[in-house]
């Protein structure tokens, strides 16, 4: 759905973009997290030709937007919902008139402008409130705002840029969960830029993750978990780094109730102590990261046991 | 002098400056208006960056707001004669204001635009709005309490100048200060032209902070 290749964007000397490659797939809620300088807005804004990539192409839908300009670059924008970190309402507006202005701007009839604005409304949970101005609401009500008006067009994109960093966790949660209803509901296509994992830990499919202009690592969530030495798995389970010599680090991707670890010391003639762990309720379901010391004259049959149950299974010291 | 014969002398004043900063303020708002609009949109970073007119643009704005007003008024006489056929009288002493003014309304329109957030105009690129669109339905309504402000201000300012085109001919409470009360010493009169002025610069202000106060929506 979007596809951007060998994107580059540099700003007098300084670098923003690096050379990045970017595969969104229809459907899906595609994460980019990085810190803040990482260049991930600058990646967001190229994707809709805010910022005019100085190198690289940008596909969404089938359309090459880095051949369009003017008008026809505007029609292809209206086809792209974005949605931003302080809402960018327009105060002069009322809740309505703010969903209506992309209406406005398409060409819309006035009537048919009325009717989708209430439609739009109510898909995001602010029916009653078109009457009130920005400044009244809460600031999960205004990202509610920039939701509706974001789909005005029945976009088959939303880029989101940083959506939920101004609101507190129960709000960040609930618009979250707004996204991913969305993205089931209307299969809708989500790119979003953030720096909480979070984020990515509740509503992502895929992740890129973003450092200094380039992107270090990239794939399906479950993919990258079940990838030994993965940058996001470090991430997502902060284990003290680097592990002991000879510590045995396990990720569980399966059912987390199997009792995996206290077979192994029934079956094998080993000792294994905790040394640290946790466990994750991601997107696709509960994953565990444990790293424990495993000690005895069978450790070796052990792990071998372990990587048969489908754990993965990392050895401190050993190449994986 | 009397009531009876200071009326007569004032009351036709304040309809003479009424009229010259009410018609000046009415061009100078539709001149400087647009010539705001294009300090902001021509800008490197606007929204259609023609750098190289926006310095000439500023240039000249800022050689209007370098003269004073009493200067001004004398250098462009020829341009007066031009565009309103006589140099004397009330109607002739609007070219001049509304040239004093417009830079001076153009700055402030600049700067009323310039504080609506970079975030709604790219927000308005991003939903695909054309560049018309987003001076139209963005940055004009978002800026209004601004603009109102803006236009209060030069309104004020306008009355300070129309009382020196009073001393040039143009009529008005400034021509009746410097003929009673300069030249006669009528003090009395004197005062009361004060008084008037500041009554009026006063309930004009207040009109205008009320305007905008109702169209903040902050």
């Amino acid at each position: 759905m979007i596809q951007a290749s060998g994107l580059r964007k540099q700003y007098g000397a300084t670098v923003a973009l690096d050379g990045v490659d970017l595969h969104v797939r229809a459907g899906e809620i595609y994460g980019v997290l990085g810190q803040s300088g990482a260049g991930k807005s600058t990646l967001l804004r190229c994707v809709n030709l805010l910022e005019r990539p100085t190198a690289g192409t940008v596909t969404v839908a089938g359309q090459d937007l880095t051949a369009l300009g003017g008008r026809e670059l505007n029609r292809a924008r209206q086809r792209i919902g974005m949605i931003h970190q302080h809402f960018a309402l327009l105060s002069s507006r009322t809740v309505e008139g703010n969903v209506a202005f992309p209406l406005e701007v398409m060409g819309v009839a006035r009537g048919e402008r009325e009717r989708r604005v209430g439609e739009l409304l109510e898909l995001v949970g602010l029916e009653g409130r078109g009457k009130d101005r920005p400044h009244q609401l809460s600031g999960g009500q205004k990202q509610r705002v920039g939701i509706a008006r974001a789909l005005a067009g029945n976009p088959a994109v939303l880029l989101s840029d940083e959506a939920t960093s101004a609101l507190d966790p129960a709000t960040t949660q609930s618009i979250l969960a707004l996204l991913k209803r969305l993205n089931t509901e209307l299969g809708l296509t989500i790119l979003l830029i953030t720096h909480e994992m979070n984020v990515v830990k509740s509503v992502c499919d895929s992740v890129a993750i973003m450092s200094r202009g380039r992107i270090e690592e990239s794939g399906g969530i479950a993919d990258l978990i079940r990838t030994p030495g993965s940058r996001l798995t470090r991430e997502i389970f902060p284990l003290p780094e680097p592990a002991p010599a000879g510590s045995v680090t396990l990720t569980f991707t399966g059912d987390p109730s199997q009792p995996v670890v206290s077979e192994v010391v029934r079956k094998f003639d080993v000792d294994l102590s905790i040394l640290g762990g946790s466990i994750e309720d991601l997107a696709g379901g509960s994953v565990g990261r444990l790293r424990v010391a495993l000690d005895g004259a069978d450790s070796g049959a052990a792990l071998a046991y372990l990587r048969e149950t489908g754990l993965i299974v990392e050895v401190a010291g050993e190449t994986a | 002098m009397t009531w009876e014969e200071m009326l007569p002398l004032l009351w036709p004043a304040t309809v003479e400056t009424a009229l010259m900063v009410g018609w000046s303020t009415l061009f100078t708002a539709l001149l400087g208006l647009p010539l705001g609009v294009a300090l902001v949109v021509l800008d490197r970073d606007g929204l259609l960056p023609l750098p190289a007119l926006k310095s000439v643009l500023g240039f000249v704005v800022n050689i209007g707001r370098s003269l004073p007003f009493i200067v001004l008024m004398i250098a462009i006489i020829p341009f007066t004669r031009l565009v309103a056929g006589t140099t004397i009288g009330t109607a002739a002493f609007v070219v001049p204001l509304t040239v004093g003014a417009v830079p001076f309304f153009a700055r402030l329109v600049e700067t009323a635009l310039r504080e609506v957030g970079t975030d709604v105009v790219q927000a308005a690129q991003a939903m695909g709005a054309s560049r018309t669109s987003i001076v139209r339905k963005v940055l004009l309504p978002e800026a209004l309490p601004g603009l109102v402000a803006g236009l209060t201000v030069t309104v004020v300012a306008l009355i300070g100048y129309s009382a020196m085109a009073g001393t040039l001919g143009g009529g008005g409470l400034g021509d009746l200060a410097v003929r009673y009360g300069y030249q006669r010493f009528e003090t009395l009169l004197m005062i009361l032209t004060v008084v008037l002025l500041i009554v009026i610069v006063q309930l004009l202000q207040s009109l205008g902070d009320w305007v905008a106060r109702r169209l903040t929506h902050k």
